[in-house]
């Protein structure tokens, strides 16, 4: 879409590329795709500022990083792969930031028996486990366990009617079909479905059809600052019900535009956003806040947010992995070594991230559990932390 | 729905519908004087609405350094043409307005941008970052190619679209940006409050509406776009230079541009690619006139405003499916109704 920062960063990493000596060919190459630019470029600039944080040296092996932008295209995030391996000979693809970009990613990792650990949420990247999925992971959370704890909180605040206004697109749909399977199983009504567009300049109409069915609550279901758009419309329009957002709201550049019309909201988060509030027992703490830190100490203070997150836990992955990978004395750049990656992320046991603890299985290819959620509220312009909820 | 709800969903059209017109007739004046389907008419808006919002919060915005280096662009081009053709009298008003503005804007940034100064000052500064790049990207982009075809023009649109969008990228990053509003407060009309913001947007557009209405009827520059509307030969051998008039167009849609996106900045988010959607809205209306008809594209644009305000209520899914189905009728119509007359060259 936008050719200019395409052009630039492709050179960059070529420049990269080529300034490295050659003699120490020996080392790790993670191929990085992700959409710094184009609709999802608010996911993809985080994490592409991510990645010049992740370790360069695990175990005397130095680790070199390729990142590429795929302008939130999917075509172009294929291609990006493909180029990836091919040329650049890589050991483990991360990316890309936006679930169809990963799903078309997944036959390439497979037809090259490459490891892909995608960035994107939807929970079909890696499930289920068989074919070409075998060779893929993924690290932020499903929506299906978001949409638990949102269904969970629901119910401790006595919400028996829903209404629900999302994207009309993939994030919507997938929304609206897992918050109404969980509400379902609360004993919970989604009275009122509504679709608006990130676009969008006006949601009056919509707002006007939600205030209508009288919900006991409303679930906003988009990513980034135009969900700030549906919640200010809601509020203006005098609603006095509790509103749901999901963690695609988790950014501090909502709260900027939303201003005090965003105090109240509820969402579920990755621990990530509120990793000081949380006790010294939880296990994601201590590396939750070794990334804040190092985050903010690059690209300045408040700019963290969780979807960079997810690109630091996959290269924590990756330098989990790198080890028992060398172990089976496959060099890399080969397909021996690849397939040894891959089998040694697969082995991943309770390792603490920044957004949750994994372990993977031949089963499991997300290897999140509930400790990679929590309740978050927003009070007077703060997120806060709920462990009630 | 009844009575309330019909209303406050009237008001929402009407407010949108204005900002569309607006756009439209941008759109229809770019068109009329110098055939080019102007597609980045969007990217004012944005370019508008940001660089006020980045004023307002007190931060840098990215346009003054693209203002800086388009300038330098153009004098550079004016240069090599004035010594191409060894006359150097237009030289001095091109330095001015390419480079001496542009500096001046620079220098003046940091101290704007620090200073709380009262909201429309910093609106002012805004407009004088964003409108001189108006001109700018027709000189650039348009001038070289001004003889060319509509479909090549419109290519060149698309380009310039996609560049732009992506500076806009570059200067305000991925995520939205709000402005405060021009105006506080409500007034109660009948049963719906309706915001002082609306009455404010509905205002600023009539007021700009006569007046270009009074630019076009009474001034000279007026007459010379609307003589080179009617024919660029002709105008040419009267004495009006197309490329004045070209540069003039472009001047008028982008103020008209960057001032659509202060005045909906306070309504709703604004984002680097916003400007898109929006100004292909005007787009639509601006069909609806046959990208001839002022009056006809203003009274589309409402029009589609209070069409995507009603199928957001009843069809929220589908409602840009239903904003841009409403084109094809409207181009069958007009197709089917005019008489195909190709006077140009």
């Amino acid at each position: 879409m936008n050719c200019f920062p395409t052009v630039r960063l492709t050179t960059l990493a070529t420049a990269l590329a080529l300034s490295v000596p050659l003699a120490v060919s020996a080392q790790v190459k993670v191929g990085v795709t992700i959409a710094a630019t184009g609709p999802a470029a608010s996911l993809g600039i985080p994490e592409r500022n991510t990645v010049s944080l992740l370790p360069t040296e695990i175990g005397g092996q130095k680790i070199e990083y390729i990142v590429l932008d795929d302008t939130t295209d999917t075509t172009v995030a294929v291609r990006n792969m493909r180029k990836l391996i091919t040329d650049d000979k890589v050991d483990v693809v991360i990316g890309t930031s936006v679930t169809p970009g990963s799903l078309a990613m997944v036959d390439v990792a497979g037809e090259t028996k490459t490891p892909m650990i995608s960035v994107a949420a939807n929970a079909k990247i890696v499930e289920p486990v068989e074919g070409a999925r075998t060779w893929v992971f993924k690290t932020p959370q499903n929506d299906q366990l978001m949409a638990g704890a949102l269904a969970d909180a629901m119910v401790k605040q006595n919400v028996k009617t829903l209404g629900f206004i999302g994207y009309n697109d993939a994030y919507g749909d997938g929304w609206l079909n897992v918050i109404t399977e969980a509400a379902k199983a609360k004993g919970i009504n989604v009275v009122a479905s509504e679709r608006y567009g990130r676009n969008d300049t006006s949601v009056t109409g919509q707002t006007l059809k939600l205030l209508g069915a009288k919900p006991d609550a409303v679930l906003i279901a988009g990513s980034g600052t135009p969900v700030a758009l549906p919640q200010r419309e809601l509020k203006g329009r005098g609603y006095a019900g509790i509103i749901y957002q999901t963690h695609g709201a988790a950014n501090s550049d909502v709260l900027r535009v939303c201003g005090k019309d965003c105090n109240d909201m509820i969402l579920p988060a990755g621990p990530l956003l509120v990793a000081e509030q949380l006790p010294d027992s939880n296990p994601v703490k201590k590396t939750a806040i070794e990334y804040k830190n190092k985050y903010e100490a690059k690209f300045g203070e408040g700019s963290i947010n969780t979807f960079g997150g997810h690109m630091w836990d996959a290269g924590l992955l990756v330098a989990e992995a790198i080890p028992g990978a060398l172990k089976t004395g496959a060099k890399p750049g080969t397909p021996e070594f690849r397939a040894a990656l891959r089998d040694s992320i697969e082995q991943i046991k309770d390792l603490p991230a920044s957004q949750g603890v994994f372990t993977m299985s031949d089963k499991d290819h997300a290897g999140l559990d509930t400790r990679a959620r929590v309740i978050v509220k927003v009070v007077d312009g703060k997120w806060t932390y709920q462990p009630d909820l | 729905m009844d009575t309330t709800i019909a209303l406050i969903l009237l008001q929402d059209g009407i407010l949108n519908g204005a900002i569309y017109a607006l756009l439209g007739l941008a759109l229809v004046l770019v068109f009329l004087v110098t055939r080019v389907i102007f597609i980045p008419q969007g990217e004012f808006v944005t370019f508008g609405a940001l660089t006020l919002a980045f004023v307002v919060n007190g931060r840098m915005p990215g346009t003054v350094i693209l203002l800086l280096i388009a300038g330098a662009l153009v004098f550079f081009l004016e240069l090599l043409s004035a010594l191409r053709s060894r006359s150097m009298s237009g030289l001095p008003r091109k330095f001015l307005v390419n480079i001496l503005i542009p500096v001046a804007v620079f220098f003046a940034a940091p101290y704007i941008v620090a200073a709380n100064l009262p909201l429309w000052m910093d609106v002012l500064f805004s407009l004088a970052v964003v409108i001189p790049l108006g001109p700018m990207v027709y000189r650039l982009a348009y001038q070289p190619i001004a003889e060319a075809s509509v479909l090549v023009l419109l290519i060149t649109s698309v380009a310039v679209h996609f560049a732009l969008t992506g500076l806009g990228l570059v200067f305000f990053g991925p995520e939205g940006w709000r402005t405060p509003p021009f105006m506080q407060g409500e007034v109660s009309l009948g049963a719906v409050s309706w915001s002082a913001q609306t009455f404010f947007v509905m205002g600023a557009c009539v007021a700009l509406i006569l007046a270009l209405w009074a630019f076009f009827g009474k001034t000279l520059y007026g007459r010379a776009l609307r003589a080179t509307a009617v024919n660029r030969r002709g105008a040419r051998l009267v004495g009006i230079s197309t490329n004045m008039s070209g540069s003039l167009t472009f001047t008028l849609a982008a103020a008209i541009g960057a001032f659509s996106g202060m005045l909906i900045a306070p309504v709703t988010t604004i984002y680097y690619d916003t400007g898109f959607l929006i100004g292909l809205k005007g787009f639509v209306a601006a069909i609806f006139g046959g990208l001839v008809s002022y009056p006809v594209a203003l009274l589309g644009a409402l029009f589609i405003g209070v069409l995507e305000a009603f199928s957001s209520f009843w069809a929220s899914a589908y409602k840009e499916v239903i904003v841009f189905t409403m084109v094809i009728p409207v181009l069958l119509w007009r197709s089917f109704g005019s008489k195909h007359v190709d006077d140009e060259e």
